[in-house]
C-alpha cells in the first residue's frame, strides 16, 4: 500500500504505445513529511499522519508549529492520515519524506478530492430529474420538481415529507473518491503523478492518492 | 509553473521532429494500421486543406476526391499512428483554410503549383 497527498495541476492528453490518446490528470504529489506515527498503544489505532505544502511563515499557528517541530518540519497546509492495519509496522518513520517513488510499482490508484461547489442547485441539475416540457401549455414550472408527496400518504404522521426526499439544495464541495485510475506515469524529478481520467475538484485543489483497494 | 508542469507531461507525447508541410500541399500520409495483430502501413494521398490546434491537439485535414466522392480525413499531427507526412507538391494559396475546395469538382480541385523547397519527390 502507499498513499500521498498532492495538488491537482490540471488535465491534458498523452499517447500510449498503441497510439491511443488518453485523458490524464496531472497531480503534483509530495514530498509529504511524516508528522506523526500513530500506534495502537498511544492512539488506539495505527496510522501515519502526513503533511503537504507549507503554510506561509507569517500565518503559522503556534500549536501547529509545535506539532510540526516534533518531526523537524515546517507546519503544513494539508494534513491527512494514512490508516494502517492494526499493529502493522509503519513503513515510514517520523520526519521522513514520502515521495512519488513510493508509487513506482503501482498501476491503479484511488483519488479523493473536494468536488467543485455548484451552489444552490435545482433538482434537474442536482438529482437528474426530468423537469417539465418547454411548451405545450407548460407554465412557470419548466425545471420544477413536481409533486413532492400527498398529505394523505403521511396521515397520522404529522403531515411531513418522507425523509430523504430529493429536492434542490447545495450541490458540490463534498469529498469525492474516484476509484481505479490507471497510473500512466511518474516523474520523480518534478514530483508528478500522471493519472488516467478525471479527478474531483478544481485545478489547484488538494487531493489524496492511494493505491487502489480493489484493483492491482 | 502550472503550465510548465502540464507541458512536461505533454511534451513526452509530442514528436521531436515534425514533418514539414503547409496548407495547399499535396501530401502522402503514412498511417500505421492495426488489423488484429498485424500492423501495416497505408498511404492516404490528398490535399492539406486545413491545419488546426496547437501542442498535442495539433491536427491537419487532408482532402482527396475518390471516384466522385470527396473524402476528408483529420489526422492528429502527433499521433504515433501517423508515421510520416511527405509533401509531394506545393499548391498556390492565399489563405490558411481551403474549405472552398469542397465546392469545386473536376479539374478545378487542383491548385496551381508553387515551387517550394520542402516538397520531396515520391
Amino acid at each position: 500500500m502507499a498513499m500521498l497527498l498532492g495538488k491537482k495541476i490540471g488535465m491534458t492528453q498523452v499517447y500510449d504505445s498503441d497510439g491511443k490518446l488518453l485523458p490524464v490528470t496531472v497531480v503534483q504529489a509530495g514530498p509529504c513529511k511524516v508528522l506523526q506515527v500513530k500506534t495502537n498503544e498511544t492512539d488506539g489505532y495505527t496510522a501515519i499522519q502526513m503533511g503537504f505544502s507549507d503554510v506561509k511563515k507569517s500565518r503559522v499557528k503556534k500549536p501547529a508549529e509545535g506539532h510540526a517541530k516534533k518531526a523537524e518540519a515546517t507546519s503544513k497546509r494539508f494534513i491527512r492520515e494514512w490508516r494502517l492495519a492494526e499493529g502493522a509496522e509503519a513503513p515510514f518513520g517520523l520526519g521522513e519524506d514520502i515521495t512519488v517513488s513510493a508509487f513506482s510499482e503501482i498501476t491503479y490508484v484511488d483519488v479523493s478530492g473536494t468536488s467543485k461547489g455548484k451552489g444552490f442547485a435545482g433538482v434537474m441539475k442536482r438529482h437528474g430529474f426530468g423537469g417539465f416540457p418547454a411548451s405545450h401549455g407548460c407554465k412557470r414550472k419548466h425545471r420544477a420538481p413536481g409533486s413532492i408527496s400527498s398529505h394523505a400518504s403521511d396521515l397520522g404522521h404529522g403531515g411531513n415529507l418522507k425523509k430523504g426526499k430529493r429536492m434542490g439544495g447545495h450541490m458540490g464541495d463534498v469529498r469525492v473518491t474516484t476509484k481505479n485510475h490507471q497510473l500512466i506515469g511518474i516523474d520523480e524529478e518534478r514530483n508528478i503523478l500522471v493519472i488516467k481520467g478525471a479527478v474531483a475538484g478544481a485545478a489547484g485543489g488538494y487531493v489524496e492518492i492511494r493505491q487502489s483497494k480493489t484493483k492491482q | 509553473m502550472i503550465t510548465e508542469l502540464l507541458d512536461s507531461v505533454e511534451n513526452k507525447s509530442l514528436k521531436q521532429k515534425l514533418p514539414v508541410f503547409e496548407t495547399g500541399d499535396t501530401v502522402d500520409v503514412y498511417c500505421r494500421i492495426k488489423e488484429g495483430d498485424k500492423v501495416r502501413t497505408q498511404i492516404f494521398n490528398g490535399t492539406v486543406i486545413a491545419r488546426g490546434g496547437r501542442g498535442i491537439n495539433a491536427t491537419f485535414t487532408v482532402r482527396r476526391v475518390a471516384g466522385d466522392e470527396g473524402v476528408e480525413r483529420i489526422f492528429p499531427l502527433h499521433s504515433p499512428n501517423v508515421l510520416d507526412v511527405r509533401a509531394i507538391r506545393s499548391g498556390k494559396t492565399r489563405r490558411a483554410k481551403l474549405f472552398f475546395l469542397r465546392d469545386r469538382t473536376g479539374k478545378a480541385v487542383k491548385l496551381s503549383q508553387r515551387h517550394s523547397s520542402h516538397t520531396v519527390a515520391r
